[in-house]
């Protein structure tokens, strides 16, 4: 492992590098100790050594504010950060809205910004009208109002949701010049309130020979999964609640099936229907649209679980860096088996690697957010990132993930969803302009 | 949570409690209800044939109503269109690792999906509305023209289950140890 020893130059704080190209030890984030120089595209700073100018009064300081609204919508200077929409016509067929991770922090994700692939559009119900039913292998078959489920006892966690097609640029035979918002941004985290779906079980009886049951929704394609009963029996959750307010209307308003890791397709919304089955029904998600090919010409189905991944968000395409100085490098990490226990840090393309600090709470099953003090002196940097779960499950390389999985003969657009489950390292590099690229390292 | 529900629930807690009955049996809230009360929503169809309702279609009759419902969106030859660039019809070897490789003849394991897939989520803007007679005539109409059935053949809840798709044992279960 490369080691490179440097005095700083802007900094009041000697910080021990761990890793080549400029990366510091962790330690040094624990108490923010440090003085971080430099700035991204946004928020533009003069250099350190240049002087600050007078201070004087903004005008909005001269006088009252707004008056104050019953439902808040953030400042007008925040509305680029948005959701990009890969169908924003609604032409017949799927609808992808990516969430922007470069211009997020922390680890949850805002309910307007996350992620929704849709089948049909996001239907308008009453949900005085809408009904839950769970039949099939059951001993007594029953219906829900919301209502009803309002009355029975909740509770909250916090997890991701990823689409199976998340990454899949990363398949294309060559990098893909766009931002972490298009490459991985069907993937969010939030805080889920509802019922277990072990509780509703037990009021309808669950009988000797159900090994599944079907997922349905109210929506118009009435999208509809198969879900293996004993393996998420434990996690498996009706959610009313996202982020402590009733579901958005994308995301499955009045309420979707959560399952904490698994596939976000499976996460059915507008769930209206739980059929309890000794096989699965093999629908058109699970049969066709949610299956890899494999180069064999085979294809997995039933991939079921998202596996640990991790992405740099801050830097990454799109978010340049202005000048030489000490930077945070920042990112998520997520695993569908459990926490995340590790993430290392490359500034050298993988030559050297640093161990980042994780964010608290480390949560099962949900976005960590990572952090890594970096020095750039301007010379080029290829960053990559690397999660360990607490299974032991490790992030592939790029290059052992193609092996594996193989590649795309031809470069795909980029919000073409063409294959599911990649989970790959990603590498961004870094020019002497700053400038952050796409690249395979 | 209401009031008026925060009472209804100290209501029901003081009954069950005085019924000598266990708590953890919950708040029983669910309405009971039978298989004709369900019957409009249970529209899974299993590749053995289970759900799959009463009624049956040959391709011509298919080929009729595909030209009113379908082509708009599939093409005149069920070959795609920009609004829906899968083919319905044909599909060659499977030469890459692209999803765009995956239609019906090549790809998709049981016959039965595809009428499941027709009843549930078609026509686009109008799903639910087909007659199962004319599921089960479209998908006649499909398969036939894949070659996956013969031009004269009627399918029906005995016939379709039977359809033997050439892609049947391409899949591989990523994780079997989630399944029991």
């Amino acid at each position: 492992m490369t080691q490179h020893r440097r005095r700083p130059r802007n900094n009041q704080i000697s910080v021990e590098a761990v890793a080549g190209n400029g990366l510091l030890d962790r330690r040094a984030l624990l108490g923010r100790g440090l003085a971080f120089a430099g700035a991204m595209t946004t928020g533009a700073t003069a250099s350190l050594a240049a002087a600050a100018e007078p201070l004087a009064e903004p005008p909005w300081s001269l006088e009252p504010g707004a008056a104050i609204v019953p439902y808040e919508v953030r400042s007008r200077f925040e509305k680029s950060v948005a959701r990009t929409l890969s169908n924003p016509n609604f032409r017949p067929g799927a609808q992808g809205a990516r969430t922007p991770h470069h211009l997020l922090n922390g680890a949850i994700t805002p309910s307007g910004l996350h992620f929704v692939v849709s089948w049909g559009g996001a239907p308008d119900i009453d949900p005085d009208e809408h009904r839950l039913v769970i039949h099939g292998l059951v001993k007594r078959p029953l219906v829900f109002t919301l209502d009803a489920l309002g009355r029975y006892p909740m509770v909250s966690r916090m997890t991701f949701l990823e689409c199976g097609g998340n990454s899949a640029p990363l398949f294309s035979p060559e990098p893909i010049q766009d931002s972490v918002q298009a490459l991985h941004g069907l993937a969010s985290c939030a805080e889920w309130t509802g019922v277990k779906l072990s509780t509703l079980l037990e009021e309808t009886g669950i009988d000797s020979t159900a090994k599944w049951f079907i997922a349905e929704g109210a929506d118009a394609p009435h999208l509809s999964r198969s879900v293996p009963l004993k393996s998420t029996l434990d996690d498996a959750m009706i959610a009313l609640y996202q982020n402590g307010e009733r579901l958005m209307p994308a995301n499955g308003y009045p309420m979707r099936l959560l399952l904490p890791g698994f596939e976000g397709n499976m996460n059915v919304k507008y769930l209206r229907r739980i059929k309890l089955v000794d096989e699965p029904a093999m629908s058109f998600w699970e049969s066709k649209i949610y299956t890899q090919l494999l180069p064999n010409g085979k294809a997995y189905q039933f991939y079921f679980l998202q596996e640990v991944k991790s992405f740099i968000t801050r830097p990454s395409p799109g978010l340049t860096l202005k000048e030489p100085g000490l930077y945070e490098i920042s990112g998520i990490a997520f695993s569908g088996t459990g926490r995340i226990s590790r993430v290392m840090i490359s500034a050298d393309g993988g030559q050297s690697w640093g161990e980042a600090a994780l964010q608290e709470p480390v949560l099962s099953k949900a976005f960590t957010r990572f952090h890594m003090p970096w020095r750039w002196g301007s010379s080029p940097a290829t960053l990559q990132s690397r999660a360990w779960d607490e299974a032991g499950n490790v992030q592939p390389t790029r290059a052992q993930f193609v092996a594996e999985r193989g590649e795309l003969k031809k470069v795909p657009p980029v919000a073409a969803v063409l294959n599911q489950h990649c989970n790959c390292i990603t590498s961004w590099a870094v020019d002497e302009k700053g400038e952050v690229k796409h690249v395979y390292a | 949570m209401s009031m008026r529900s925060l009472d209804a629930s100290a209501v029901l807690l003081v009954l069950v409690l005085g019924a000598g009955r266990a708590f953890a049996e919950g708040p029983n809230l669910g309405k009971p209800v039978n298989l004709t009360g369900i019957a409009a929503w249970d529209i899974s169809v299993h590749p053995d044939g289970a759900g799959l309702p009463v009624g049956s279609g040959t391709p011509a009759e298919g080929a009729k109503i595909y030209v009113a419902k379908c082509a708009l969106c599939h093409g005149q030859d069920g070959k795609g269109s920009a609004e829906s660039p899968t083919p319905l019809i044909g599909g060659g070897p499977i030469a890459d690792i692209s999803a765009s490789m995956k239609t019906i003849s090549n790809f998709w394991p049981y016959a039965t999906t595809v009428f499941d897939y027709i009843r549930r989520a078609m026509p686009w803007q109008q799903p639910m509305t087909l007659t199962n007679d004319e599921v089960y005539e479209l998908t006649a109409y499909i398969l036939a023209a894949n070659k996956l059935i013969g031009e004269n053949d009627t399918l029906s809840a005995e016939t379709l289950p039977k359809v033997r798709m050439p892609n049947r044992d391409g899949f591989i279960i990523r994780f079997p140890d989630l399944i029991q």
